[in-house]
Order: C-alpha cells, then sequence, then structure tokens
C-alpha cells in the first residue's frame, strides 16, 4: 500500500458522483466510459486490449500490478503475452496499485502506464463504485485533479474501430491456407490462435471492401472483436452482408458476432452495465457442454430470431445470446471470446469447429455438422 | 435430472476432531443433508462424532452415532437399506471405509450405490503410484518419483535419484507419515515410521520441491463432464509445508493470466481422468523462476480446502457437489448466493481472504515445534479484507494467540535480535509471519528473510510494509498519528493497538460475483478500507440477535462450542428472531451463510461486535456460546452499551475470579476443596504443606486446563510454578488440595435466573485427569438405585439451583464436581455452553442449547431443579491426536490434550463403553497380545478380564506381575508393537524417562493406548459384550 509521495485526484461521473483517490501512471486528465471487469488476474491482457479503447476500466479485485509487466513476446510476429502493443484503456481505476516484480516483469504496472502516460487512480471503493456502475449503468467519467472538469463525452456516438483497426493489410504466412482477418481491434489472441491451426492470415483494415477482401481468395472469413457501438457501423455491417452471400466460411467473435447478427436482421441493445469478465458460463445448446468463457461487451443481439437463425449459445446467468448460427450458411458467431486471453482456454473450441467448417466445407443444419 | 430410484441415502461423516480431520467435514456432511433434504430424499446420517451439527434431527432423517469400522457400518446398512451412500463428505476416514465395503462387494451385493466419483476413480486418486502413472499417460507432468514397500527398496530408490526427496505416503491425511530427507540418515531415521502409516504399505519417495510455489485448484464436474474451478488457493509457505501448516490466500496474487489458466486447464484434466463427480482439489507444485509446474496430487472429495474455498467464495461447493453425485447436472443448478444466475461459473473475489493455521504443540511434552509435511495445526482462521495487510492482520487476531497483529508483542519474539529471528525463520518456528515482523523490525532485508523462509517476495514487502508503517506510527507526534490513523486501520491495525478510539467498521458482502450481481445471501465481512457500508439497518433490530462463534479450534475448543452456537442461532430463530451471526473459522457450521439470516465472517472480538451492533443496529448479543474468548469480552462489551442475553458480565466474572467464586461457595455452605492464589513460590509451599500434598496447581483464567497439573511433593511443586510463570507472565497461581481418587462429575444445565434443567456425567477416570480427557458416562435414571448414590445426586442439584440463584445464572451452565465419600466438592462453574452438552443432550433426548435460549430470555414452567428422564447409557471417549505430533510424549493428566471426542449409546454400561471407545481412531479390540505394565491399580483384574473375554496373550515389562503374563524387554516390546503381535498397551501415570520409547512407539504404529487403570479396567470388563446398531431416537 501507497503512502508517503501521493497527490489527490479525482473520478468524477457524469452524473455528479465524485470518488477521491491518489494519481499514478500518467499525467492530466482521462476521459471515458466507466466501465468494471471481475477477472481477478490478467491485467496486461485487459489493459492492451483494443476493445477496452476509449474506457477507464475499473477492475473489482482490489490489489493490481502484484506480478509486474513483462517484456512484450512475440511468435511469427504476433504478440503472446499483450493484447496490442499499447494501453488500450484510456483510465484506470484501482483499490490498490501494487509494485509486485516476478521473475519475467521488465516493469512495474505503474511505470507501463507512466511510460505509455495513461493516468490511473488508486484508493479508490472499487466495490462501491461497482455497485454504483451495477445500479446505475456504465457512465462517462473523467479523472481529473479537479472535482469540476469539463467535458464529459458520448461514448455511445464515438466510432473507436478507426483508432483501433490495422491502417494497411498484414501477411502473416504460415504456409497454409488463408484466412482473412477483418481488424475491428483485433485481439492478438485470435491471430495467435489460427496461426496455431496451420492457417496463413491477411489481417485487414475494417473499411476493407467486399472485393478486395475476396481478392485475397480466403478459405475462411474472421471477423474481430472491437470496442464502441456497433449501431455506428451500418456501412461496415452492409459489407458483412455481402461477404456472407460469398459462402466461405465465417467466423464472428464479438463485435464481429454483432455485426453478423445486425446483417442478418437482429436487432442491438446496449447493456446497462455490460458484460465484463472471465468466469461467465455459456452453454452451447446442441450440445449441452458448458463452458466458462471471456467476455467484453456493452452491448447485446437481442429480440425475436429470424427463421433462418439458430441461437446456438446463451449465458447461463441471463440467458444473454452468446453465439448464432445461420441455417444453410458456413457461419459461426460467438459473443464471447474464444481466444479469452485473459480467461480460460474452454472456448478455445469454437476455432476447432471453425476449423472443421473450413476443412470439411459443411454447413449449419446439413448431417453430421452437430456434434 | 438426477439418477432415478434414489429415495434414501446415507452419509458417512469423519469421526472424532483430530489433527487434519476436524469440523470441516460437519460442515461438508451438514451441506450434503441439507442437499439431499432439499431434493425429498431421506437421510441417514453415520457418525460417532457426538458433538457434530449433523448428528442432530436439524437435517438428517436418522441419525446413528456409532463406530465408524466396516462391521457397524454394514449393520446400519442392512437395517436402513439405503439406495446409494455418499462417501466423500466425510475425509479419508469415511472414504476409507466407503472404500472396504466395496472393494468386498457388500454394497452391491445391498444395492447400494456408490454415488459421486467412483472407487476405481478414488483409488487411482489416492495411490500415489497408480496416481502418478496416470498423469504420465495422460501427458500431466509430474514430479519424478518411485514407489517403494520396504525400507531397503526406499534407500536404493533415493540412492537412484539423489538428495533431497520428499516421502508421501498413501491413503493417507494430513500428511500423516510423510517426511523430507536431506541426508540419508534423516532418510533412515523416518522411512519405517512413514510405511506403517500407509494404508496400502505404499509409499512414494519424490523428487523435493523445496521452495516452489504451492497451489491449490478446486474443481467442480458433474456426470456429463461440465467442470468449472470454484477457487485457486495461494500458499504463501512454499512447497516442504503441508497445506495445513501453511498460511494461504485466496484469491491466487502472484499468478499472471497464462500460468493461471495452464494450470486450471491441467486441474480440470485431472477430475477427468479420475472421472470425479463432486469436487477435487488439484495441487500444484510452480517453479518460481519459470512456467514449469507439476501436479502433486488430488483429493477426490471434500477436504479442507474444499471447506476453505466455500468460506473464501460463498460458493456452496459441498452443498452443489452432492446434488452432482445424485446426478444433477451444473447448469441445471442455480448459485445459491445471487439466486438468479447459474451454479456453472467460476466465482470472483473483490476482497482478500487469509487463513492461518493455529498450533498448540507447548501443550505437549517433547514434541517437536517446528512445521513441516506433516500437518500438526489444531485449528484455522480466516481474516478477509480489501487489503492484503487487512486480511493478515486480521486472521492473527483471530488466532486468539495473545497478538495485535503481525507485530508481535510477546516478549519472548520483541527481544529478539535480528539474527534471532532470522534463525526462529530458518528453523520453521511456528507463526513464522511473527518472526518475520520482528526479522524485518532489526533492520533484515526481504532478500535475508526470503532466504530463511522461501516465501515469495511479494508477500515479504507486504508486511515489511506493515513493520514500516508502524515504526513510522511509533515515531510521531499524537497531531501527526491522528493524520495517519485511516491509513494505519486500512493497513489492518486494531484501534486498541494504534490506541485510538472507536470507528465503525464498513460492511461488505461476499457475493462470488464481485458487485455484479445482487445478492440474497447476507454473507458478510467488516473492513476499514472502504468508503460505504452495504448494510440497511434492521426494521426490526429489536427482534434480532447477534450470535457469537468461539473462534479459532484449539486445544479446549472444538466442534461442540460450533455446534452451541448453530444449535442456539437455531433456537432463536424459533423463537421468532431474525439471527446474525459472527465467526472466524472456516471450518464450522455456523459459518455457512445460509444458516442464518446475517453472517458476519469475522473476528469474534470487541471491535467487530460493535461495529456489527452499529452497522445492523442489533442490540441483543448472545456471549455463552464463545468459548473463553465470549467470557473474556464480556465486561468490555458490557461497557460498550450492548446488551448481552445470559448470564451477566458480573455474574461471569464471580464464577471466573477463584476469590470472589469461593466467598460465595462458602456463604451457600457448599463444600470445595482447600485452596488459595499465590503469587510467590515460597507461600505455595507453605500453604502446600498446611493442607498436605498432593495440590493441583493451575494459572487463572485459562480454559482447558492449560498448564495445570498436579504436584506430590515441593519439588514437583516448584518445577510447576517456574514452568506457569514461563508460559504466563503476572498471573497468579491457584494451589488447591487435590482429593485423591475422588470421582469426577458434571452437570450440564440451562438456567432461567431461578430454575435449571441438568443432566448428570460421570467420569470413568478419576478427577485429576482433565475432563476434556476423561470419558463420561450418562446413566439411565432408573438406573440410580442406591441410596447415597441418590444423596450425591440431589446434593449436586440442590447446589447447582442455589448458585443459579445466587448468581443469576442464565443459560447454559456447566459445573464440575469430585466426589469423595458421598460429599461432591464444587470443582468449577463455567457459565457459558460446555464442550460436553452436545453429549447429554444427545443422551437425554433434550436440546440444551433450545433451553439456554429460552432461559435467557424468559422463564421456564418448572421450579427448581429439572432432571430430564434419561433412558439408555451413553459414554463419550477422548479422541487423541497423538500419532499427528512427532516426538509428543502421550500422557493422561490435569492439562488438556485431546483433540476430538466421540460417542456412543447402548442399553448397557459396557456396550455403550467399548463402542465409544473403538470409536476413537486408532482403538481397536486387540486381538494377538497385550502390553500391561505401570497401573496404579486393577492390574490383576485387567489381566483377568483381558484373558476371560479375549483369551488373548499377556506381556509385561516390568517385575512381579503375576503368573501367565510374559516378561519381555522394552526392546522386545518395542518390536512386537511393530508388528502388531502386541495390538494394544495398557499403562499409567507420566515417566517418560522410563516408557517415552514404548508410547510413541504405540501411537507411530497406530497401536491403541490405554492411560488410565479405571479406564482400562472398565475397557478390559466390556470386550466381548453384544452390541446394538441402534438408531439415536430409539434411545429417547
Amino acid at each position: 500500500m501507497h503512502r508517503g509521495k501521493t497527490r489527490s485526484i479525482y473520478l468524477i461521473l457524469e452524473d455528479g458522483s465524485v470518488y477521491d483517490g491518489f494519481a499514478f501512471g500518467g499525467r492530466g486528465d482521462a476521459r471515458g466510459e466507466v466501465v468494471f471487469t471481475t477477472s481477478m488476474n490478467g491485467y496486461v491482457e485487459s489493459l492492451s486490449d483494443p476493445s477496452y479503447n476509449g474506457q477507464m476500466l475499473v477492475i473489482t479485485h482490489p490489489l493490481v500490478g502484484n506480478y509486474g509487466v513483462p517484456k512484450k513476446l512475440r511468435r511469427n510476429g504476433i504478440l503472446t503475452n499483450f493484447e496490442s502493443d499499447r494501453i488500450q484503456v484510456s483510465g484506470l481505476v484501482l483499490e490498490e496499485i501494487t509494485k509486485g516484480m516476478e521473475w519475467n516483469s521488465e516493469k512495474s504496472l505503474e511505470e507501463w502506464l507512466e511510460e505509455e502516460n495513461v493516468p490511473g487512480i488508486y484508493g479508490i471503493d472499487t466495490r462501491s463504485l461497482t455497485l454504483h456502475l451495477r445500479e446505475n449503468g456504465s457512465m462517462a467519467g473523467i479523472i481529473s485533479d479537479s472535482k469540476n472538469p469539463k467535458g464529459f463525452e458520448d461514448y455511445e456516438k464515438k466510432n473507436l474501430v478507426e483508432n483501433v483497426s490495422v491502417k494497411k493489410p498484414v501477411y502473416y504466412d504460415n504456409n497454409g491456407p488463408t484466412i482473412a482477418i477483418v481488424d475491428y481491434g483485433l485481439k492478438e489472441g485470435i491471430l495467435d490462435c489460427m496461426y496455431a491451426m496451420g492457417y496463413s492470415i491477411i489481417r485487414l483494415p475494417y473499411n476493407t471492401t467486399e472485393k478486395k477482401l475476396f481478392s485475397y481468395d480466403p478459405s475462411g472469413i474472421v471477423l474481430t472483436n472491437g470496442p464502441g457501438n456497433p449501431l455506428l457501423l451500418e456501412k461496415e455491417v452492409s459489407t458483412v452482408a455481402g461477404i456472407m452471400e460469398h459462402d466461405v466460411p465465417m467466423l464472428g467473435i464479438c463485435l464481429g458476432h454483432q455485426l453478423i447478427s445486425m446483417a442478418v436482421g437482429m436487432n442491438i441493445r446496449k447493456m446497462a452495465f455490460g458484460h465484463r469478465a472471465i468466469n461467465k458460463g455459456v452453454i452451447d445448446l446442441a450440445s449441452g457442454r458448458c463452458m466458462v468463457t471471456t467476455h467484453n461487451h456493452g452491448y447485446a443481439v437481442y429480440g425475436e430470431t429470424p427463421a433462418n437463425i439458430d441461437v446456438s449459445h446463451v449465458s447461463l446467468d441471463d440467458r444473454t445470446i452468446e453465439g448464432i448460427r445461420v441455417k444453410g450458411k458456413k457461419v459461426i458467431s460467438v459473443q464471447f471470446h474464444p481466444e479469452a486471453r485473459p480467461g480460460a482456454g474452454d472456448g478455445l473450441q469454437i476455432f476447432k469447429e471453425f476449423d472443421m467448417m473450413v476443412k470439411s466445407g459443411k454447413k449449419w443444419g446439413s448431417k453430421g455438422s452437430k456434434k | 435430472m438426477g439418477i432415478k430410484g434414489i429415495k434414501k441415502v446415507m452419509v458417512v461423516g469423519s469421526g472424532g476432531i483430530k489433527i487434519a480431520e476436524a469440523a470441516e467435514f460437519d460442515y461438508s456432511g451438514s451441506q450434503a443433508l441439507q442437499a439431499l433434504k432439499d431434493l425429498g430424499i431421506k437421510s441417514v446420517i453415520f457418525n460417532p462424532n457426538v458433538a457434530t451439527v449433523q448428528t442432530s434431527y436439524l437435517l438428517a432423517d436418522s441419525v446413528y452415532i456409532l463406530p465408524l469400522t466396516e462391521e457397524y457400518v454394514k449393520r446400519v446398512i442392512l437395517k436402513e437399506k439405503p439406495d446409494g451412500i455418499l462417501a466423500g463428505f466425510g475425509g479419508q476416514t469415511a472414504l476409507n471405509v466407503c472404500l472396504a465395503l466395496w472393494n468386498s462387494g457388500f454394497l452391491k451385493e445391498n444395492n447400494v450405490q456408490f454415488l459421486g466419483t467412483k472407487p476405481e476413480g478414488i483409488m487411482n486418486a489416492l495411490g500415489r503410484a497408480d496416481f502418478h502413472g496416470l498423469m504420465k499417460k495422460r501427458g500431466i507432468a509430474v514430479p519424478s518419483s518411485t514407489s517403494v514397500k520396504s525400507v531397503e527398496e526406499g534407500m536404493h530408490a533415493v540412492k537412484k535419484m539423489g538428495l533431497p526427496i520428499m516421502c508421501r505416503v498413501s491413503f493417507n491425511l494430513g500428511g500423516r507419515g510423510s517426511f523430507i530427507a536431506h541426508t540419508m540418515s534423516e532418510f533412515e531415521r523416518s522411512i519405517g515410521r512413514a510405511l506403517a502409516q500407509s494404508g496400502t504399505g505404499e509409499v512414494l519417495i519424490e523428487k523435493y520441491l523445496g521452495g516452489w510455489k504451492e497451489l491449490e485448484y478446486e474443481v467442480m464436474r458433474d456426470t456429463e463432464g461440465n467442470a468449472s474451478v470454484i477457487a485457486c488457493l495461494e500458499n504463501i509457505d512454499p512447497m516442504g509445508t503441508h497445506t495445513g501448516e501453511s498460511v494461504v490466500v485466496a484469491p491466487a496474487q502472484t499468478l499472471d493470466n497464462r500460468i493461471y489458466q495452464e494450470m486450471r486447464s491441467t486441474a480440470i484434466r485431472v477430475a477427468e481422468s479420475i472421472d470425479l463427480v463432486g469436487e477435487c482439489n488439484v495441487q500444484f507444485a510452480l517453479d518460481p523462476e519459470s512456467y514449469n509446474s507439476y501436479v502433486i496430487e488430488t483429493n477426490p472429495r471434500m477436504s479442507r480446502s474444499s471447506a476453505l474455498a466455500s468460506k473464501v467464495t460463498g460458493y456452496p461447493i459441498a452443498y452443489i457437489a452432492a446434488k452432482l453425485a445424485l446426478g444433477m447436472k451444473m447448469h441445471e443448478l442455480k448459485n445459491e448466493i445471487s439466486s438468479s444466475t447459474s451454479a456453472y461459473f467460476e466465482p470472483s473475489l473483490d476482497y482478500i481472504a487469509v487463513k492461518m493455521p493455529r498450533w498448540d504443540s507447548q501443550k505437549f511434552e517433547m514434541a517437536e515445534e517446528s512445521i513441516g509435511s506433516e500437518m500438526k495445526s489444531i485449528g484455522e482462521v480466516m481474516g478477509i479484507g480489501r487489503s492484503l495487510e487487512e486480511a493478515m492482520q486480521k486472521a492473527v487476531r483471530m488466532l486468539d494467540i495473545g497478538e495485535h497483529g503481525i507485530m508481535s508483542i510477546n516478549e519472548s519474539i520483541t527481544s529478539m535480535k535480528k539474527e534471532a529471528a532470522l534463525r526462529a525463520l530458518s528453523i520453521r518456528n511456528p507463526y513464522w509471519f511473527l518472526y518475520a515482523a520482528q526479522a524485518f523490525r532489526c533492520g533484515a532485508t526481504q532478500e535475508e528473510v526470503e532466504i530463511a523462509t522461501g516465501i515469495n517476495q511479494f508477500f515479504l514487502g507486504k508486511i515489511k510494509g506493515i513493520v514500516d508503517a508502524y515504526m513510522d506510527f511509533l515515531g510521531s507526534s499524537k497531531t501527526q498519528r491522528e493524520s495517519m490513523r485511516a491509513h494505519m486501520l486500512k493497513l489492518g491495525f486494531s484501534e486498541k493497538q494504534l490506541g485510538l478510539k472507536r470507528e465503525t467498521q464498513k460492511a461488505k458482502h461476499i457475493d462470488t460475483l464481485a458487485g455484479e450481481w445482487p445478492s440474497d445471501a447476507n454473507y458478510m465481512y467488516l473492513t476499514h478500507n472502504g468508503a460505504e457500508t452495504e448494510i440497511k439497518k434492521s426494521k426490526d433490530s429489536s427482534n434480532s440477535v447477534l450470535v457469537l462463534g468461539a473462534g479459532c479450534f484449539r486445544i479446549g475448543v472444538s466442534v461442540e462450542f460450533d455446534y452451541a452456537t448453530t444449535m442456539v442461532g437455531m433456537a432463536a430463530k424459533r423463537l421468532g428472531k431474525n439471527v446474525a451471526m459472527l465467526n472466524c473459522n472456516p471450518e464450522t457450521v455456523s459459518t455457512d451463510w445460509n444458516r442464518s439470516e446475517m453472517l458476519f465472517f469475522d473476528q469474534v472480538g470487541t471491535e467487530s461486535v460493535l461495529s456489527v451492533s452499529r452497522n445492523t443496529g442489533i442490540k441483543d448479543i448472545v456471549l455463552f456460546t464463545a468459548g473463553q474468548i465470549g467470557n473474556n469480552i464480556a465486561a468490555e462489551l458490557h461497557d460498550s452499551g450492548v446488551n448481552m442475553l445470559g448470564s451477566s458480565h458480573k455474574a461471569i466474572e464471580l464464577a471466573e475470579n477463584r476469590e470472589s467464586f469461593s466467598r460465595i461457595v462458602n456463604q451457600l455452605g457448599i463444600e470445595e476443596p482447600e485452596w488459595t492464589t499465590v503469587a510467590r513460590i515460597e507461600d505455595a509451599v507453605a500453604f502446600a504443606y498446611s493442607i498436605g500434598f498432593p495440590v493441583l496447581v493451575r494459572p487463572s483464567f485459562v480454559l482447558s486446563g492449560s498448564s495445570m497439573g498436579i504436584a506430590h511433593d515441593e519439588n514437583e511443586l516448584r518445577k510447576r510454578i517456574e514452568g506457569i510463570e514461563k508460559r504466563y507472565t503476572h498471573k497468579p497461581v491457584i494451589i488447591s488440595k487435590y482429593i485423591e481418587n475422588a470421582e469426577e462429575a458434571d452437570l450440564d444445565c440451562a438456567a432461567d435466573g431461578k430454575a435449571a434443567i441438568g443432566i448428570p456425567l460421570f467420569h470413568v477416570e478419576e478427577a485429576g485427569v482433565h475432563s476434556g480427557d476423561s470419558t463420561m458416562q450418562v446413566f439411565p435414571s432408573d438406573s440410580v438405585q442406591s441410596r447415597n448414590r441418590k444423596k450425591v445426586l440431589k446434593r449436586m442439584q440442590d447446589i447447582a439451583i442455589l448458585l443459579v440463584k445466587r448468581l443469576s445464572i442464565r443459560g447454559p451452565f456447566n459445573l464440575q464436581f469430585a466426589i469423595k465419600n458421598n460429599v461432591p466438592y464444587v470443582i468449577e462453574l463455567n457459565l457459558r455452553a460446555s464442550r460436553s452438552m452436545p453429549f447429554s443432550s444427545k443422551a437425554a433426548g433434550i436440546e440444551l442449547m433450545d433451553y439456554a435460549m429460552m432461559g435467557s430470555g424468559s422463564s421456564f414452567r418448572w421450579r427448581g431443579f429439572y432432571s430430564p428422564n434419561i433412558r439408555c447409557y451413553g459414554v463419550k471417549s477422548p479422541q487423541f491426536s497423538w500419532a499427528q505430533l512427532k516426538g509428543a510424549y502421550p500422557v493422561l493428566g490435569a492439562e488438556m490434550h485431546s483433540t476430538g471426542e466421540v460417542a456412543s449409546f447402548d442399553k448397557s454400561l459396557e456396550a455403550a463403553l467399548l463402542k465409544s471407545w473403538i470409536s476413537a481412531q486408532p482403538n481397536r479390540v486387540p486381538a494377538n497380545g497385550v502390553l500391561l505394565y505401570g497401573m496404579k491399580s486393577h492390574a490383576d483384574s485387567i489381566g483377568h478380564n483381558l484373558r476371560r473375554n479375549l483369551g488373548i496373550e499377556l506381556y509385561t515389562v516390568e517385575d512381579g506381575m503375576g503368573e501367565g503374563i510374559s516378561r519381555i524387554s522394552d526392546e522386545e516390546a518395542i518390536e512386537a508393537i511393530k508388528s502388531k503381535r502386541i495390538d494394544a498397551v495398557f499403562t499409567e501415570g507420566n515417566k517418560p524417562s522410563i516408557d517415552y520409547d514404548i508410547r510413541r512407539t504405540c501411537v507411530d504404529y497406530n497401536v491403541p493406548l490405554i492411560l488410565n487403570s479405571q479406564l482400562g479396567f472398565a475397557l478390559s470388563s466390556s470386550f466381548g459384550s453384544k452390541t446394538e446398531a441402534s438408531e439415536l431416537k430409539s434411545y429417547w
């Protein structure tokens, strides 16, 4: 626990709530939608997850930083221990920041935030803050020296995908069939999983056209996770609808799942405070098997299911739609993160299913596509 | 859902509380019974541990308090005809009995399903060599090892593997017999005992991974293979220290995502490999310098760690596991805490929980104190906070070892220089954290302490931070201190330690989901690390009551107090009250949040009681369930304005203080042994000569006869007093007349201020043997025929009523007598629930705690003393843990040494005694030979009885024992004990210089020891008697 040289700062929420704490990390004000995760470790992965872009993250576990921050490791050009090459959250809200160092730590958490100039605040009763967000919903917040800062941002109106998507196509050669991955803010874990299955990867900017995409003659297409409001991505939804006509196997993850769902006519709603955790039970309705999965989403697919859609996975807690299949198509779409990072490996079977689909060419609903 | 055709299920308990098998199994068994009840399945509980909640009718339909042997379990199965048996809720003891019944084909023949994990899986998990083979086949890394069955094979294996090695024992508990050897001679010294302690004669010699991190994953899995990890516990002590001896933190603090998840996936694969149904723990060793990890072992049953994980997370592991064993699927079940989300998930914690063990090794003559691979601790506590420092310092206070926190106030520690503190750390003294803090206080670096302990720098840094803050605080002015106060409280210092005025702590929920979902269950803890409290003052706080638990188990405080706490809670509920509970012991039923409207998992102490009271508005407190802690804080609580139900603090003081109590006893014309308090040895000697030796010597204000002893002459008297002065500073010593060969008796009572209800108990052993270690008997009311006996009973009851009226006793109390020449002398009055009350209640078919609760609030419907009609003989026997306490000299005396108790009921005294005695481990009726020596009386009759009833060989190691008894040498006796040619030893007295080796060999080789001639005589008469296997209610 820190004492000694401390600087008092505040976390102010748009509903007027003020939380007193102490500063660490970068200088200046931080702005973003305040959301919480209940993941107890994996802060390196979470902070570098592009889906958190534009958000200030509250970690409910009171001690964060216990094992420091490791050196970035790459395998085949893919980061294996970070989800992107920088901190994506705009601010970090903690009960306590610790200075732990393990055998593979390169720096402390505090040093990492300083280096990347991301402000943090500690000394917050993160549990009461979490209960406040649970009861009142996620909302904009500012970390500031002032108790009355101005300029709460409307998170729902910001297109954050363009902040985080790759600017030019990147090719990861693996001497195998090519998978096109449309990067809406991808986590390196997705690349890692696809590469591990023997695929070469073409990683494409979020606004890549249908024509351009198919110019790579992909054996399969992955639509990745990403930050922000999917309702702002009308153009991308129509591109996805076009892609789906091609009958090339597709995998949608998180934001990618939401885009597929919108493309088939399903609705999206903003959740009160979202799902951000690594402990959530999801059931595969076809096999009856349960898995512990990683979630990071503030929006969800809901409403009537069109006739050509099967809900394949639901949350065991609140029956949120966690996955869909399109009848007669080769589409697997999941709201959770099969690549985990942070989180349990249970969801990796989604990648295996996708792999099988690419290799067998079987459509959903045809004989033998179910377990 | 579920398995068809299961209408009745038997749950097997773990027997008497012993080191490594404690009340955590009362908790898990009770949860299993609750699950059966909720599913509408009839339940049968089998457990000789009379003091458990599970053997009340709170949860079970039928209760059998019988020896946990194949014979008796079979008899009950034939009678009850259950459809299934739950073997995994009563520790290793229950599992071993049930596996034997499975292996013999008995269960199958009688159509009893072995529910939960199948026996094949269990045997694969528990046979060390089988388990290693299975892991290797599955590609799961285990340390290199060799299984051996003899000393020679062992030596060979060690030579091949190289030292140091770790030796692990199969089918055993508490690491008994296991050891670490750095040298060949260390190995030779311990391998024999290890082989003897193994259930299969097999031990595993394994590469020693000293200094590696140790982690435990708790895995749940259903019949369809759905699996999740409920908790990961990180041992702060590295590998080499038994997990029961380790300070444990949850959730794991020093693991990054990658290694955490790698081990999680492996843990689930281990569960798959044994086809787990229910719950298991998987233990890992992790290299602190890489991602290399090994699976060490798995326990496919409820365990200490599963109970701890339940309390840590709020996830009712045993309850859910029981339902899974009955065929339900995880996703069909609800998360009981949120009552809306699914039971299939992995709990997230937004607080830190620290478990600390409590040792009482200094109570045992010659016991090795240093901690290691065998479990010696006899209790544990769990501190919860929102900082690691707060959780740790709370846990230290909860241990009730006289410390305020990690900064010791014990002079023997605070006087240590750096080197001495570091030495204490490297020889593994119990409570290492106190020495670590002292070392830091003396300027040791984190590296130095790490070298001495092998403990991760992260944790040491936290301790050093506490020390630095405290030194800062001590060096600050009064005004500076005021500004530091909030910070110091956040670091877990107590208000008392800082000399601060009272500050109400915040109450926070434990909800399994880190606040993501609202929680229906009011499972809470208190913290200084919080801006907001989550509790609304109860609408009718005037109709609410706060019941205090007894905190940490220790010698003298065990499951009986948890029974009292739970039963009083239930009684209050029946009286229409809202019940809040406060306790800090994770191995209890009272800390099951399902048992009360509100559960505060926190220290049983003044600061927390007042915080709870201020948070909830509850003013009525039940203290008499809290053991000696309750009595110790009575005055303080009274002064703080809360209302104590039961006897007043004034009455407690009058009864506890020898002088005032004696004055009252004299005024009332009650007989008591002569006594005095002395401050100087010379006064003690003079007094002893004036009343005549022998005398009883003890410090004042202690429970369980700490340092109590009998002095037969001046020399012994001086030695005893010096011993007491060493352990307790500034406390007067009490010397009283020891009435030789007196019979000891108790009255377990409840009172309403005027009238009382009570049950008399008579000890087999003479007065002088601590009541906690003695064999107690209850007689049928109509069996008391002699005029003298009736007179004695009447006098005991009259004395009880005199005291009730004089002290306005309300609630439970226990009165102890020494009876000589038909005169009962009062020895002691305890104004609280006592150890024997679960036994006396169950013998009489009433519940004293119901009356205690009633009597503390209203009046009984009778006047004077009410004696419930008793229809059976009941005997309660002590359960010792000598085998686990390496080196300790087994002895019976004025200081308590037993860790638990067992009992049985029957139509004859002999049958009840026999069943009760064999219910305690490792007691068995001898079949080969008995060694008999050193008896003060009855030697001839015992020999005669043994020959007549058992037709058995008799041996002795002393001259002049009479005909037909073979005189052998000590060495021959020891060899015969090791080879079980002698399979029971009868002796008496305290003479380690003469028979240390014989007694020690007995306990190391699981051979029963009978240490009292009265007991020896009674027992020898009981061997061979016909016993019943009846349901408890049939005796009411």
